[in-house]
Order: structure tokens, then sequence, then C-alpha cells
């Protein structure tokens, strides 16, 4: 995959599910994790968990709200658990579940979605997940989690486990750009600002930080010099960031691969409209389903790439 | 009224080889699918399309009288195109665009995009509720057409398959016929390691199903409990048909439990279809 990136030459490492699933297979010595699949194990990589600790997973079967259910559970008994299937299968089919027997008694546990966003291309629309950020930002005492490559997954599949909350972490399908490395730390709720700027800021995550560091690149050779904010936690979304982005830069483009409403940009705008309005634009999926097709072609088909991110930028320093 | 479509054995046998290889052509050429899952339910379309059961017509497939098929395992999306194709519904030559960008045969079935495709699906476990949904409809309008939905083993576990099956049992859909693709696997082991379902037949018939387990590669077989189906008076009918993960196909045959969702590599293709023997 090339993700659209012309201008930077960027390694490319593990996708973000692999590296969650090693890192859960490392932390897996602390006996209070457990692991709950919905036989999906081979493609959110907790089958590495599985086989190094074959007692504290459960295949639950084809069943995501019961999943749910039994993390529920095993979270109210102490334990640390750990519910992965595809972002789809475990927002959409398991939301009432998440919603009852999770957000409402605050019980720490762990949701893992992956194969989120169009990037998974041809199994098509019905398993790609767009919808997810926005069912989880709706969850009160909700931390959301995107990380945009395998290091800065690792570090979040980490930080995720050792803080007390339930929690999404949002992985994808495709191997992805490196864009940092292994001893970067990473703190939930705080930004990570990968590029100064005084002009304009790109706020991005998931897959999109890559694209907006290269439209950031792109933008250099029009003497334009965009700040990135690689904004890996959705909620508790980073307030200071973004109020001194909209105080020293002339706007804000936020750049995700979720729907139009609900997510990273609604999220980014509401903080915007309170502390201190700006000219905002938005790169996303829209309003509309996907369809099947190679990531790459999709990314393009629907507006996912650096040079929409780019071409936003320019649209809000126009006005 | 739609007609029925009734080829004899021979002919039968024909399609389920030409069907058998556009899924392995298909999936090879997109280079990502579900082979193995599309291979274990080819007779049951083809006796379904083929052999005087559904009553359908490729020119009017929104056809309020017409029987319906709803593929609830939609990751076998490859076997319901083939067959569609074969029935008519479009072009053979388009099987070759499977799960490519601009085309309406996409990963897993979209309604809105392919006529022929009656409900979509690829999350697991809704299609059996959608078919109660039509049963009720052409209930309703007093239309004597019929409701077949096909569920896979693993699909089997998802809670709602038990909510609908419940529901269809109670309410005496006799109209509604549900068949089990019991291949015995699922994603990533079999059915009997994660989740164990016998006794399935006694499950379906304490929810209110009249009941049968047939061999669903046997064409005969397969007539014989469609005849049956129409036959029951009061209450749904479930098939529970015991088939292969990737029947036809050796090398697929072999890794029932260790082939699902995988194409099968092109420098394989021309033996599986040798295998298959489509032009026989
Ligand atoms: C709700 C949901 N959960 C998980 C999946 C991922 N998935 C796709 S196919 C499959 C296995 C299905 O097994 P089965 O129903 O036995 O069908 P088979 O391939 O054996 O015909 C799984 C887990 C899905 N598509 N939908
Ligand atoms: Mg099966």
């Amino acid at each position: 995959m090339s993700f659209g990136l012309s201008k930077i030459d960027f390694e490319i490492g593990p996708a973000t599910r692999e590296a969650f699933g090693e890192a859960l297979a490392e932390a897996g010595s602390d006996e209070r994790i457990v692991v709950v699949d919905g036989d999906v194990n081979n493609s959110t990589f907790t089958n590495a968990f599985m086989d190094r600790f074959p007692q504290r997973f459960f295949n639950t079967g084809i069943a995501e709200s019961n999943m749910v259910g039994i993390a529920s559970g095993l979270a109210a008994a102490g334990k640390i658990p750990v519910a992965a299937s595809f972002s789809t299968f475990l927002m959409s089919n398991a939301f009432d579940q998440i919603r009852m027997s999770v957000a409402f008694p605050n019980l720490n546990v762990k949701l893992v979605g992956t194969h989120a966003g169009i990037s998974i291309g041809e199994d098509g629309p019905s398993q790609m997940a767009i919808e997810d950020i926005a069912l989880a930002c709706a969850l009160p005492g909700f931390t959301v989690v995107v990380p945009a490559d395998g290091a800065s997954t690792r570090a979040a599949t980490f930080a995720m486990l050792e803080r007390e909350g339930p929690t999404f972490l949002r992985c994808g399908r495709p191997k992805v750009p490196v864009i940092y490395r292994d001893e970067d730390p990473l703190q939930l709720g705080r930004a990570n600002q990968l590029r100064e700027g005084d002009d304009i800021t790109i706020i991005a995550s998931g897959i999109m930080v890559a694209m907006a560091l290269d439209a950031a690149e792109a933008l250099r050779e029009e003497g334009v010099e965009a700040r990135v904010l690689d904004m890996h936690t959705v909620k508790p979304i980073d307030v200071a960031a973004i109020e001194t982005a909209a105080n020293e830069t002339r706007g804000i483009v936020v750049a995700e691969e979720h729907l139009a409403y609900g997510g990273l940009g609604a999220t980014v705008a509401m903080v915007t409209a309170e502390r201190r309005a700006t000219r905002m634009a938005f790169v996303n999926v829209g309003d509309t389903y996907a369809t099947s097709g190679k990531p790459d072609e999709l990314l393009v088909q629907y507006g996912l790439t650096p040079q929409a991110i780019a071409d936003a930028a320019r649209r809000v320093l126009k006005d | 009224m739609p007609d029925t479509h009734q080829e004899d054995k021979e002919a039968l046998a024909r399609r389920a080889r030409r069907i058998r290889s556009h899924i392995v052509s298909a999936t090879t050429a997109a280079g990502s699918g579900h082979p193995s899952s599309s291979l274990s339910l080819v007779e049951l379309a083809t006796v379904l399309y083929f052999g005087g059961h559904l009553r359908y017509d490729p020119a009017r497939p929104d056809d309020p009288d017409r029987d319906r098929f709803i593929l609830s395992k939609g990751h076998a999306a490859p076997g319901l195109y083939a067959v569609l194709a074969e029935a008519g519904y479009f072009p053979t030559e388009q099987l070759k665009d499977l799960r490519k960008l601009g085309s309406p045969l996409e990963g897993h079935p979209n309604m809105c995009r392919l006529p022929g495709v009656e409900a979509s699906t690829g999350s697991l476990g809704q299609g059996l509720s959608i078919g109660i949904g039509h049963a009720l409809a052409l209930r309703l309008d007093g239309l004597d057409a019929r409701v077949y939905v096909l569920v896979g083993d693993g699909e089997s576990e998802e809670g709602q398959i038990w909510e609908a099956a419940m529901y269809a049992g109670n309410h005496g859909l006799d109209n509604l016929t549900l068949i089990i693709d019991r291949n015995g696997y699922q994603q990533t082991d079999a059915v009997d390691r994660i989740q164990p379902l016998d006794p399935l037949d006694e499950k379906l018939h304490a929810f209110g199903f009249a009941t049968r387990v047939i061999d669903g590669h046997s064409l005969d077989e397969v007539d014989e409990a469609f005849s049956w189906a129409r036959s029951v008076g009061g209450q749904p009918q479930a098939i529970i048909a015991r088939t292969i993960k990737g029947k036809g196909v050796a090398l697929l045959e072999a890794k029932q439990g260790g082939w699902h969702g995988k194409p099968i590599p092109p420098d394989e293709e021309t033996r599986a279809l040798e295998e298959i023997g489509a032009g026989a």
C-alpha cells in the first residue's frame, strides 16, 4: 500500500493490529489479564496471547454480545479483560452490551477493534468500521484511542492495560508507515506534535497521520508551514493542544478514517467552538458507506489522501 | 407468478461443476475471498435454483410473488454470485470483476447494487430475522411465495439466530425454510472445539421447527429435502445439510480448518479447475 504518500519516504512497519497482538502477549505475564475473542483471533492477532497463555484466553465464538457480557463479568470479578474482534462486529453488534454492561457500570474492560476503516479494502463495507469512533466517544467514561503506527500502538496497548477504566483501542488491517521509534513516549490524552508550523494545523489520527506529515511537506514547498498533531486519543481529547493550535495558527484541518459525524473532527470542532473559534476543514469518509476495492484505490475514491489534506489546508488559508 | 427452473440430474451436476469453477476462478482472480465457504453450499444452491424449487425471474427481480433466497453467511458471496450469474441475473463474464473497484460484486452481498441479492449481509447472524420479515410480509399480502435462508454453522453461534428461530417457530411460519451449511468449521477452528452445536436438529425441533438432516452434497437428498420442506404445514422447516468446507478441491478439503477466507493461489488454480471438471 502507498497511502498516496509521495513526499516522504516512510518505512513500512507492522499493522497496528499486529503490534497490538504482540504487545498484548508481552503484557500477558500479568495474570489479571484475560482475553476474549469472537472467533477472529487469527485476524486480531490475539493468537499471540492465546499461544502463551491458553488458560486465560477464551474464544467465545461468533457471538459478540455474549463476548462483551462475559468481559463485563470478568472485569467485575477483578480481571482485566481484553475483548477483541473486527471493530464493526464489536462496537456495532455489541453496542447495547457495551453501553449497559461496561460503560454504565464503568467497568475496566478493554475493547479492541481491528479492521477499522475503509483501508481493509476488498472485503467491503459490511466489514468496515466507520461509525466505531462515534459510538465509542458517545459512551460516558470511555477512553478512545486510535494509534497511527506499530510503535505507538504498542505503547497505547501498555498504557491502556495499566490505566483503570473502560477503553476502546482502534486498530487497522494494513501494514502502515513507521512514524515512531519504540522508545518514543505516548501519553493517553496528550497529542503528539510531530511537526512545528505556525500557518495551519493538521490534526490527524490512525493512518491519516502519515498522510498529514506528507501533506505538510507538500505545503512547505508552497511556503506554508503546517503543524501536525497526532491526536491518538480522541477521548478525552487534548483540549490544550487544540486551543494552542487555534491561537497560534490560522486554521485547523482534521483528518480521520471515519464518517463525518461523531468522530475526531466533530470532537475537535466542539473544542474550538467553545475555546477559540477558527476556520476548519474536515477530511473523512463523509456521510456514505464505501465499497470493495484495493485499499489504496478506496482511499483515493473516498478522499483520504495527502492531496486531500493539503487541498483542505489551502481552502482554509484562502478564506 | 415467476416460474421454477427444472433441470435433470445430469444438467444439475454440470451446473454445480460450473458454479464451483466460477467460485475458484473469481476468488483467485480477486486475490481474496472465501472459496471454501462458497464451495460447501454449491449443491444446496444449485438444486434450489435449478432443481425446480425456487420460483424466480431474473427479468423481474422485484416481483412480489418471487421466492426469496437469503444468504445469511455473506462471506460466501462468490457462491451466490456464481449462482445468480448462471441463473441469468447478469453475465457470467462479470464474475471476474469480483471485489474490484466499481463492481457491484462486492466482497459481501450488497442488495442495493446487484439484482437477485435479497439482503445485504456480511455481519453474521442477521439473515434469518430478515427472512422472517419477508415471510410475515408475504403472509400479510396473501402471497404464497416462500423464503429460504442459508446460515453457517459457526454463524449459528450468534444469539440473533436463536431469537429468530424462537420467533419463527412460535409463529408457525411454514413459508420459511432455514438451511444450515453444517461444514463443521468456522474461521479459526472446528465448530465442535469452539461451541459444539449438537444436537442441532433437536434444538431446532424444540424451537418449533420441522427438521431434516441430509448430505448437503447429494443432489437427490437436497432435492428431496426441498420438496419435503414445501410439504410441511404449520411450522418452519430446518434442513441441516452436512457439507464439506472446500468441497470439490482437494487442496481445500485437506485443510478445511485452515483455509478460511483464502483464495486458491494462481499456480494451483488449473489443478483445482481440473478436479472440478467444469468442462465435462
Ligand atoms: C458478526 C460477525 N462476526 C465475525 C465475523 C467474521 N467471520 C467471517 S466468516 C466467519 C466464520 C463463519 O463460519 P461459518 O458460519 O461456519 O461459515 P463457513 O465459512 O464455515 O461456511 C467469521 C468469524 C463476521 N463476518 N460477522
Ligand atoms: Mg462452517
